[in-house]
């Protein structure tokens, strides 16, 4: 059975005991993206101190993958600065385009920490919409508060 | 177990099916193909798109192979033989449903069918013919549609309305998958302009009482559009006994190929709508200043047409016919009841949609308690049984039914006893991969 690739155990318990779920305050932006084709739908929230991830939270519904994702991202760019957590998101991406090439996997490894577990996703084309609904709805949130926030140090644009 | 009760299978009966699927499977060399890793493909996704037989790419084949042409151009031999097959291709299919040639519009799919009709009420309103307006919509009118509908009988609605300030309605649903009609007389009123409902549903299999509908729209005088791509495919249909105006289905979804499908119309009806998408073919008199149009269906067949498509789709209702429609509806009808008391044999399964075989069509929708239904189709698709996962371009009622989304199997002439019993086997591989197997209760044998 090849499923156990894509069903990492991590993945399976960031499903069942997802990480800083529920919608909470403040928050200066929030955001609904879904993914068409299957109904998976997250609505996530981003509050900035300067340009730093204070707090990502969301409430979600959908398959194992999406939500999964949803809960490693949590995880990964809490306390980061936004530039610093799209640039991760950028790399989550490069590892879903990745088709199981082992060696991209290896190279992400430190950087992703959990989220490496998605890596075997990326061999189920039907699937990586899933796994990368949370980053983009990340992205969209992160510009919007960006944008609803009176610029501070103003060191990243 | 040593229980002295019967097995489960004994539970489910295996009527003897009308078709024979072994031969039948020899016509589609598709399915004996393996998929991930060498598992037997147990394709139960017709109701997406149908696998085609020898015979139907042969039919295209030979239509490239020996008189390629542009049909109703050009004087040439080929261009003559083009265009007769092109032609006979469309009594074929006009026959398959009752209808006379001239009432049969090829489209692109049911979908683009649609879009037809819809764009051509609104364009009524502006048409600078007189015959054209009959059937303009506008402001104050009403088009009336069902929440069961696949987005395809919804959303160019939802447009026509706002593009003419009609006003959209809908009849709901009931708690076991059928339509509430209770107030159909108040819904489909003086002000509806058209009814347009699906025969079958598409996620809920459900079979729709069109005659009660058809009654209602010819008392205020509204037009009936059916959609019959999950219908024309799986039970005989007659236009000449529905009642509706306009028909629509899709080809790839009857074994026919993609890029083909019929928007059938009354005659007079056609007759008296403006053209839709205009351009080469569908014209009479072109000059500077202005153009008239051919009469129906050409009027509505703008550009050199999908005419390889339309023979190959010729085919595909010939091999129908050959098999004979009543006999594939009470196959699909064995299949469907044999499945439905399958999965019923499944604890924390629950089908969405109707639970018997009275007025129910093959498509089987449904969920597994704790598993997603995207993870169940990951598992089902792991051991070769490829389903459909999703809203199934019917959010309406997934929401309807407090579901994100289902697990739908659909079956047609090829799908047997087997690939049902795989199915069921996958879906309780599904429930143990995700840990929710529930506790085996006596008399579950395994």
């Amino acid at each position: 059975m090849q499923l156990a690739s894509m069903y990492q155990e991590i993945i399976l318990d960031h499903y069942r005991n997802p990480h800083g779920r529920g919608l909470r305050e403040p928050f200066e932006a929030e955001v609904h993206h879904v993914n068409p084709t299957c109904g998976d739908e997250v609505t996530l929230r981003v509050h900035l101190d300067g340009d730093t991830l204070a707090d990502v939270s969301y409430e979600g519904m959908g398959c194992s993958i999406s939500q999964a994702s949803v809960s490693a991202m949590y995880e990964l760019v809490i306390g980061k600065s936004v530039p610093e957590a799209l640039e991760t998101g950028e790399h989550f991406m490069t590892l879903m385009q990745s088709k199981g090439d082992a060696a991209v996997a290896e190279k992400l490894e430190d950087e992703l920490e959990d989220a490496i577990a998605f890596a075997g996703v990326s061999k189920y084309p039907a699937r990586i919409k899933c796994a990368l609904m949370s980053w983009m709805a990340l992205k969209d949130a992160s510009a919007r508060a960006l944008a609803a926030t009176p610029p501070t140090g103003g060191d990243k644009a | 177990m040593t229980q002295t009760v019967s097995r489960p299978e004994v539970g489910a009966q295996k009527a003897p099916l009308p078709l024979d699927v072994e031969a039948i499977r020899a016509d589609f060399p598709i399915l004996s193909r393996t998929v991930r890793d060498g598992k037997r493909l147990v394709y139960l996704d017709s109701g997406a798109t149908s696998q085609k037989p020898l015979r139907v790419l042969d039919a295209e084949r030979d239509f490239y192979l020996t008189c390629n042409a542009a049909p109703h151009r050009g004087a040439h031999q080929l261009a003559e033989e083009a265009t007769a097959r092109y032609e006979a291709a469309r009594a074929t299919i006009g026959a398959f449903i009752g209808a006379p040639a001239e009432e049969v519009v090829f489209t692109r799919n049911s979908t683009e069918a649609i879009n037809l009709v819809a764009y051509a009420l609104s364009n009524a309103a502006t048409a600078k013919e007189e015959q054209f307006r009959r059937y303009a919509v506008g402001q104050g009118d009403e088009i009336v549609v069902t929440e069961m509908e696949h987005h395809a009988n919804l959303v160019p609605w939802q447009q026509l309305c706002e593009r003419t300030g009609a006003t959209l309605r809908w009849l709901g649903l009931t708690d076991d998958g059928r339509l509430d009609l209770s107030d159909l007389g108040t819904v489909v009123n003086e002000r509806t302009k058209l009814v347009a409902v699906t025969q079958q549903s598409n996620i809920l299999g459900t079979i729709n009482p069109l005659e009660d509908i058809v009654a209602r729209a010819r008392e205020v005088g509204a037009l009936v559009l059916v959609d019959g791509a999950q219908s024309v495919p799986h039970q005989p249909v007659d236009v000449t006994t529905l009642g509706a105006d306009f028909l629509v289905f899709s080809g790839h979804k009857m074994l026919g190929p993609t890029g083909i499908g019929v928007l059938w119309g009354r005659y007079e009806v056609l007759d008296a709508l403006p053209p839709f998408l205009t351009g080469g073919s569908m014209i009479e008199v072109v000059r500077m200043e202005g153009s008239t149009f051919m009469p129906p269906p050409q009027r509505f067949e703008a550009g050199v047409p999908m005419t390889a498509q339309a023979i190959g789709l010729a085919a595909a209702v010939e091999y129908l016919q050959q098999l004979g429609m009543d006999r594939v509806q009470a196959h699909e009808e064995a299949l469907t009841a044999y499945a439905l008391e399958k999965l019923a044999e499944i604890p924390g399964v629950t089908v969405i949609g109707p639970p018997d075989t009275v007025a129910r069509g093959g498509a089987v929708s449904f969920t597994v308690e704790g598993v997603h239904p995207h993870d169940v189709g990951q598992v089902l698709d792991d051991l070769g049984v490829e389903v459909r996962v999703g809203h199934h371009c019917a959010w309406p009622v997934v929401r309807r039914y407090g579901v994100p989304a289902t697990t739908r199997a659909t079956f047609y002439v090829h799908t047997g006893y087997d690939d049902i019993d795989a199915l069921a086997d996958a879906v309780r591989e599904a429930q143990r991969f995700f840990g929710v197997a529930p506790a085996v209760t006596p008399g579950e044998a395994d």
